[in-house]
């Protein structure tokens, strides 16, 4: 019985060692120790062969508990030690989740195209196609076809650069509806986007700025369309529900004119600096085209008609975003453009 | 132009507030650009009379004074006004009163003198900016009248922007006359004729009719002129914006500002008759009031009398024949010139006075009568005088039968989007026109005098549409016909070349196509610029040929304002004049200064180079589809570095440039390194080729490395070429993993470590197939760079 007590005697202190095990390394020492080829246990095992063969089924028993026993308690152990070192390895791998991002940082669009974007893009569900024309125009397109003649005081209106040829900088984008009305007969829906120019730099004014030039000709296209087309259009560059007026103005190229002024996008309506108090912001100039710009381009005035309208870009993208100093635009500040991401 | 709210009451009484009127007004599209009090506030002043004035006895220049605020009250009044004299009636700020800028009036001692109030000059009252003197009021005022009442300053001045169509809306009258037709109000005018008291008449011979059909004047003999314009009619001017002067050039301004008729007052002995009027002969000589001597042009229209012009008619008059000190006898002209005869003359002379802008947009003919007939009366009474006769030449072949114009019940129904019902119509026109009449299809209307901007059908819709109001048009969505819309995959927009280089760092910039030539010519000195005629500046005075000058501005404008990482692009057009012909080329542009990368852990600090641009650029040229048509070829451009300057070529077509700039320039420009720069025509280098679809081999790939040996001036381009043409079809894709220069090579030479990527349509490749390639492509290479292969 000596053997029976001396194999409890191995397995407990086989559990001590495995329970004294701090890492995987001493566990596995210890299970080398016990159950490697050379291991005490292993060494039971093979002595089982020198027993009589009456003892061997029992002493063997008694020698698969013991080892099943150590097995198990090595396995737990080993998990145990594993969990903890995979604590321990998280907890070394923690990292700073507010260090900054690595790699290139994006740009940015200019305001004055995203606006511009926006407006094609709203026109263009609505059924308009882009058009343009030159930047450098002549009299003729830039005045003349627009029922605009030399020494019209209506020329007062643009201070217009010239080239010593005669040619000069278009004033605004309204050339571009004679160009396309040149070209394709009516019906017609176009927007042309782009660079115009005037000859005036001061708090409000920059030598250059962009206008979209809208215009539609049909046979039945009217005065109560514009207003549809325009209400829809503000309010959906906007994002909201505004108050719309038309006031009567003058253009030379269309007739009846009108000026169209929004609900104040800051005060809405209220009252506020931006606005004058008046609650109004005007926007853009509109109107039914005149029959001398159909006459100028060839088309019958008595079976077509349309509208037209123009607005200023910069003006839409300062309400939009509230910038308030056009030069801005111009200055290409990079904390400026930052901006607008 | 300015008015006042009281002024224009005076024709449409009761016509609401000014605030009201100005929300008319404007609706009605005379837009009200401001609303103005005619004086600042301030309380407690009165109108008060000094009775007595002496010398202060401890000081030179100051009165002690004696006045009466009330009639019963004497107060004691220090006052330093060199016109402060017994007598005068003033305006007296009480004890109490509160002056604009803060200015509160208490009992003071002035150089020991008590002194209870103070006696205003028109600047302390906010009316003006004179200080000569304190007001002098007029004599019939009462005394103890609240002064604000007794000038009627709770006045309100109103800015109209009358749009250069409406000539007939550039005064008080006319405004009252449009806002009483927008109301359909009652309008009230009334001129009195004067009886003349001699019958001295100045004949008028009108020698250019067809420019000017109707002359009317008068003679006024032994006027005053050296007498004070009273002051309601002073602050009256004062409150529209124009400075008086003398009685006789008040007078005409005044009626100018109430009636829209511009006048003209002459020294009458300075004039010989007949008086002329006629386009001058090219060259005359004319000295205007402004004191400037013209060499006139044909197209000038002048007054003359018997020894030359004596003015520019309807623009400025002349020196010679100006009211002055001594004047007796004065001969007064109101005269319709056409706008056809004024329009564009004042503008090219740079004399765009109140009268040529009346007269461009179109002053009524029927007005001048009642025009003389106001200022006669007004002179009368403030310089006395006797009046002659009215002298009126006419034109026979002027005034006939009115224009008259039609507007057809449907084509308004048809403009508009809505019908108007017929009685409306009628009522409308009949509120502006001066005989309606109907007819089958619609209305026919006399046109007035005063419209110059009613000629046609769509000018009588505008009227009924605005007479009616704008907001009762409704809003009636189009139905267009359904076609579908354009989504062309060829070419490749601006907005998404924009958003390639965006997404890698670039903001995008816009400049203006206008450039400094000085910039331009050291960036491109062999390309021509279009140059403006009247440039806005020195800097910004020819078209861009390239949109690197406006990129290189705003670039060192940033690094000025200590950014030192920039990277900007550009969409736009350059004006390239070639053999004399404009070209407006549309272009995408960059630049690239600063790290590579933005300051940052975990990555270098390196400055950009060509590469990092390339890379950008090769972002962008990649959406069309066609990479293997793109070559970057060393070449040279004035403005760029000669040894890192690359052409950019589409197939056998240059699409554009990337390099330095210059390092010349870029010391020249303040740069501390130099920019890199970039430009694509993207017309030519954006056009997509739609993507055809090839099949993807089943096969695996096997990768060869290989490290070449050859001379600098081997370009990769040149190695990949040729591998790819002795690898037997079987070269999937081409790796460069190094370029290294230094131990080991010798130099002048430079190993480039190449990574082969292999793969067949139709089999499995084996490592002999590989190997096989291999040798091949090193015998080759061999052959034609003289290359060595590096051990491995």
């Amino acid at each position: 019985m000596v053997d029976t007590e001396s194999l409890a005697a191995l397995v407990a202190r086989a559990l001590a060692d495995v329970a004294a095990s701090t890492d995987l390394a001493a566990l596995e020492e210890v299970r080398v120790h016990l159950l490697g080829k050379k291991g005490q246990l292993t060494e039971r095992l093979k002595s089982l062969g020198a027993l009589p063969a009456s003892e061997r089924p029992v002493a063997g028993q008694r020698i698969n508990e013991a080892k099943g026993e150590i097995v198990a308690a090595l396995e737990q152990r080993r998990a145990a030690l594993e969990a903890a070192a995979l604590d321990a390895a998280l907890a070394a791998g923690r990292i700073d989740v507010s260090l900054p991002g690595r790699g290139q940082a994006p740009g940015t669009m200019h305001p004055v195209t995203r606006t511009r974007l926006r407006i094609e893009r709203i026109f263009a569900q609505a059924g308009f196609e882009v058009a343009s024309g030159p930047e450098v125009e002549d009299d003729f397109h830039n005045f003349e076809a627009l029922n605009i003649p030399r020494n019209h005081p209506a020329r007062a209106m643009h201070d217009t650069f010239y080239f010593p040829d005669g040619r000069l900088l278009r004033t605004h984008t309204s050339p571009v509806q004679i160009r396309a009305l040149s070209v394709r007969p009516p019906p017609l829906a176009i927007i042309a986007p782009g660079r115009v120019y005037r000859n005036d730099s001061d708090m409000t004014h920059t030598p250059m700025f962009h206008q979209v030039e809208g215009l539609v000709v049909g046979e039945h296209v009217s005065f109560a369309n514009l207003k549809a087309m325009l209400h829809s259009f503000v309010e959906r560059l906007f994002e909201r529900p505004l108050g719309m007026r038309l006031r009567p103005s003058y253009f030379p190229f269309t007739e009846p004119s009108a000026e169209v002024d929004i609900e104040c996008v800051f005060c809405r309506g209220g009252g506020c600096r931006v606005c004058k108090q008046t609650g109004w912001l005007e926007i853009l100039g509109c109107g039914m085209v005149h029959p001398n710009v159909l006459g100028a381009v060839g088309i019958d005035a008595e079976r077509w008609q349309g509208y037209a309208f123009g607005m200023g870009i910069e003006r839409l993208a300062m309400l939009r975003y509230g910038v308030d100093d056009l030069r801005l635009f111009f200055e290409n500040d990079l904390q400026f453009l930052k901006q607008f991401p | 132009m300015k008015i006042t709210h009281h002024w224009l009451e005076e024709f449409t009484p009761g016509a609401g507030s000014a605030a009201e009127l100005a929300a008319q007004l404007t609706v009605a599209g005379l837009e009200v650009e401001a609303l103005e009090p005619a004086a600042p506030p301030f309380t407690g002043v009165v109108v008060g009379e000094v009775l007595a004035c002496a010398r202060h006895p401890n000081a030179e220049r100051l009165s002690v004074c004696e006045v009466t605020s009330d009639g019963t009250d004497r107060l004691q009044i220090v006052c330093g006004a060199p016109n402060v004299r017994a007598g005068l009636k003033v305006a007296v700020a009480k004890v109490g009163a509160r002056l604009p800028g803060e200015v509160a009036i208490k009992r003071a001692k002035l150089r020991g003198i008590e002194s209870q109030g103070m006696l205003c000059s028109a600047r302390e009252l906010g009316l003006g900016s004179e200080h000569d003197g304190i007001l002098e009021l007029p004599p019939e005022l009462e005394i103890g009248r609240d002064f604000r009442a007794a000038l009627d300053l709770d006045d309100t001045v109103i800015e109209v922007n009358a749009t250069p169509n409406r000539g007939d809306c550039m005064s008080v009258f006319g405004i009252a006359r449009d806002h009483a037709a927008t109301r359909r109000r009652r309008l009230h005018y009334a001129a009195k004729p004067v009886e003349p008291v001699h019958s001295d008449e100045t004949p008028v011979e009108l020698a250019a009719p067809e420019a000017c059909p109707v002359f009317v004047g008068r003679l006024i003999r032994d006027l005053r002129v050296g007498a004070r314009t009273p002051l309601w009619l002073r602050e009256r001017l004062r409150r529209v914006g124009i400075n008086p002067i003398s009685p006789v050039v008040d007078v005409t301004n005044y009626v100018m500002i109430e009636s829209g008729q511009p006048m003209h007052a002459y020294d009458a002995a300075r004039v010989t008759a007949p008086i002329t009027v006629r386009f001058a002969s090219a060259g005359e000589p004319l000295e205007l009031l402004n004191e400037a001597t013209l060499s006139l042009t044909d197209d000038c229209l002048v007054i003359a009398d018997a020894n030359g012009p004596v003015g520019l008619a309807g623009i400025m008059g002349g020196r010679r024949s100006a009211i002055a000190e001594g004047t007796v006898d004065v001969f007064l002209e109101a005269a319709h010139f056409t706008p056809a005869s004024i329009a564009g003359r004042a503008r090219r002379l740079g004399l765009l006075t109140d009268a040529a802008q009346r007269f461009e947009r179109g002053v009524d003919p029927e007005l001048p009568r009642r025009a003389i007939e106001r200022a006669t009366g007004l002179l009368l009474e403030i310089c006395g005088g006797r009046p002659g006769p009215l002298t009126e030449a006419r034109s026979p072949a002027f005034g006939g039968a009115r224009p008259r114009v039609r507007l057809r019940r449907r084509r308004l129904e048809r403009l508009l989007g809505t019908a108007v019902p017929d009685a409306e119509v009628h009522e409308l026109l009949g509120a502006i026109g001066d005989r309606v009449e109907e007819h089958g299809e619609g209305w026919e209307l006399g046109v007035p005098s005063h419209r110059f901007d009613l000629a046609i059908e769509a000018d009588l819709v505008e009227e009924v549409a605005r007479l009616r109001g704008f907001d009762r048009i409704p809003e009636h969505p189009a139905v267009a016909p359904q076609v579908a819309g354009q989504a062309s995959e060829q070419r490749i927009t601006a907005e998404r070349a924009l958003g390639v280089l965006i997404e890698r760092g670039y903001h995008e910039a816009i400049t203006y196509s206008f450039v400094d030539p000085t910039l331009q010519r050291a960036l491109f000195p062999a390309q021509a610029a279009l140059a403006l005629a009247n440039p806005i500046s020195a800097e910004l005075a020819e078209m861009r040929v390239s949109l690197w000058p406006g990129l290189l501005h705003a670039g060192r404008e940033n690094t000025r304002r200590q950014q030192s990482r920039i990277r900007l692009v550009e969409t736009g057009r350059k004006f390239l004049l070639e053999g004399g012909e404009l070209r407006e080329v549309e272009a995408l542009a960059g630049l690239a200064s600063g790290t590579r990368w933005p300051e940052q852990w975990g990555t270098g600090r390196e400055a950009i180079d060509f590469y990092d641009v390339k890379a950008d650029l090769d972002a962008v040229l990649s959406l069309t589809g066609d990479a293997g048509s793109m070559r970057y070829e060393p070449a040279e451009l004035a403005c760029l570095h000669p040894g890192r300057t690359a052409r950019l070529w589409r197939g056998e077509r240059p699409i554009g440039w990337l390099g330095e700039l210059h390092p010349r320039l870029a010391k020249a420009l303040g740069w501390a390194s130099a920019p890199w720069l970039f430009e694509i025509e993207t017309e030519l280098g954006l056009s997509s080729n739609i993507s055809k679809y090839k099949s993807i081999s089943v096969y695996p790939r096997l990768r060869r490395d290989l490290a070449v040996v050859v001379d600098d001036a081997v370009s990769v381009a040149q190695l990949r070429d040729t591998v790819t043409a002795s690898a037997s079809g079987r070269l999937v894709d081409f790796v460069v993993f190094d370029v290294y220069r230094g131990p080991g090579i010798d130099s002048g030479r430079k190993s480039v470590a190449l990574g082969l990527i292999l793969q067949d349509s139709s089999r499995t490749l084996t490592d002999v197939d590989a190997d096989a390639v291999v040798t091949a492509v090193v015998a080759r290479l061999r052959d034609v760079f003289s290359a060595t292969i590096r051990d491995q």
